[in-house]
């Protein structure tokens, strides 16, 4: 089933061959392969310790700033290995960007410098590009609107849901491929997981979108394919509907109708 | 999902299958009513038909309740399919009701000369009932599945009545008014076996998240071909 009418659909972003993550002797995650459609919004879903956040750290490489962590299996990003001893792990986290669960603004600076700070780190000092992309990446997230009459004030300022999108925008500023989430909205209320909901929805005309969320009902609202994980292995894998409605595998239909995790 | 929300599914199904017997029973006393020439009885069916109906906003109170806590899978199937449930069989209280107005209208007048077997096709739509909600309570898709193509049969019958009410009618022209009546009652058995296919479609998308609605399950044709 479609998930849109975007020709680009069945083009994969992230092919997953194998993987599995270990921490010292502890497998986080158990032989999993899939492949992540393109410009689509992948739902990654499963109880507390499944693995889910351990497998989107391994997109970018984040996993690895913990010193424990190895890695086995390959990961293809447009085709290019992730893991290959080429690239630079932030050459990855440039094109694979992440936005994590708790609001994180550097609090020392100002809206926009959020926003730059990435760029700025990357060498561009230009202050028409850095003004530009400031105002299309906050426009992106959905916040420009918002805050286009206040761009120096602190960023601590806004409220938690325009913190979120803020560094949704700062995340967009690099011009990421991917926008990896790890349960975005699950400290904000219900207007404000709305709004990131939206966006997410807005986003992936342009951009890979993988979410880690513990809330089915946002899994089913925002996403188009929903992954399923349990003990680490990936149980289930298909269009978000099928795996809401009727999913194939025992274990998936427990898990969503609540009877266990 | 938690113990609180169980309870509700079960509650569900428990006003689900006292809804069916309710209306079971309705079109056993007015198929009753209309052979045996018995109006109190139609009365009481017509009467009866509010608690039916009633059922009808209950159940869909308790789905919409139930569909706030968001349930999905097989929860989610049997709380939708229980809504569509209550509204086929709110029409079967509707269709004996039609049976019953028309058998207290038939009692005001003599009986026609025409022997129609009106119990055999109340007993196979009735059966079809039966079948379609001992397979929703049993998880019986298959016997579910089983039970559709004999909508044909009820459909051959209604038209065989059909058929021996306008010769009747064309050899007896002032018995038209009454066997207009029979006509009627005929044509709410034949609809009361349609709305027992809807139950029976409802449980196999139910059990087996599979949509057989205009498949050709009915006619016995396998879909695609």
């Amino acid at each position: 089933m479609p998930a849109t009418e975007n020709p680009m659909q069945n083009a994969t972003a992230l092919a997953v061959r194998n993987l599995s993550v270990f921490f010292g002797k502890n497998a986080a995650v158990k032989n999993v392969s899939l492949d992540i459609a393109a410009r689509a919004v992948t739902a990654i879903i499963g109880p507390s310790g499944c693995g889910k956040s351990t497998f989107l750290r391994a997109i970018n490489r984040m996993h690895e700033l913990n010193p424990e962590a190895r890695m086995e299996g390959e990961i293809k990003l447009f085709g290019d290995d992730i893991y290959s001893r080429n690239i630079q792990p932030v050459v990855v986290r440039r094109r694979v960007g992440m936005v994590f669960q708790k609001s994180n603004p550097f609090p020392t600076m100002s809206i926009n410098e959020n926003v730059t700070v990435g760029l700025r780190l990357n060498g561009i000092r230009d202050k028409k590009t850095l003004a530009e992309r400031t105002e299309q990446s906050l426009r992106m997230a959905a916040l420009w609107d918002e805050v286009k009459d206040r761009l120096s004030a602190p960023a601590i300022s806004l409220s938690g849901g325009q913190q979120q999108r803020l560094c949704i925008a700062r995340a967009l500023a690099v011009q990421p491929e991917v926008l990896l989430m790890d349960e975005p909205a699950s400290a904000l209320d219900p207007l404000a997981t709305s709004k990131i909901e939206d966006l997410i929805r807005n986003l992936k005309k342009d951009y890979t979108i993988v979410i880690v969320t513990h809330n089915m009902q946002q899994a089913a609202r925002a996403s188009d394919f929903t992954a399923f994980f349990y003990l680490g292995e990936l149980v289930e894998f298909g269009p978000t509907p099928k795996i809401f409605t009727s999913p194939a595998q025992k274990r998936t239909e427990d898990y969503v109708t609540g009877r266990f995790g | 999902m938690d113990n609180h929300f169980e309870k509700g599914l079960d509650e569900l199904r428990q006003k689900l299958l006292t809804m069916a017997s309710h209306a079971e029973t309705a079109v056993n006393r007015a198929v009753q009513a209309l052979v045996q020439r018995d109006s109190e009885l139609a009365i009481r069916v017509k009467e009866d038909d509010r608690v039916i109906d009633h059922f009808e906003v209950e159940i869909d109170d308790l789905a919409i309740q139930l569909l706030t806590k968001a349930p999905l899978a097989t929860n989610l199937r049997l709380v939708t399919v229980a809504m569509k449930i209550s509204q086929d069989l709110e029409r079967i209280g509707d269709e004996a009701s039609k049976i019953a107005k028309r058998a207290r209208d038939l009692c005001q007048e003599p009986p026609i000369k025409l022997s129609l077997d009106l119990p055999r096709i109340a007993a196979l739509a009735l059966e079809m009932l039966k079948v379609a909600l001992d397979a929703f309570v049993n998880k019986d898709s298959a016997a579910a599945r089983a039970i559709i193509p004999r909508d044909k049969e009820v459909d051959a019958m209604n038209k065989q009545i059909h058929a021996a009410l306008v010769q009747h009618m064309e050899e007896n022209p002032d018995t038209i008014g009454r066997c207009l009546h029979w006509m009627v009652a005929s044509k709410s058995l034949e609809r009361i076996a349609d709305h027992a296919t809807n139950v029976a479609e409802d449980v196999v998308f139910l059990y087996e998240a599979q949509d057989i609605r205009h498949t050709g399950v009915k006619s016995g044709i396998a879909p695609g071909l």
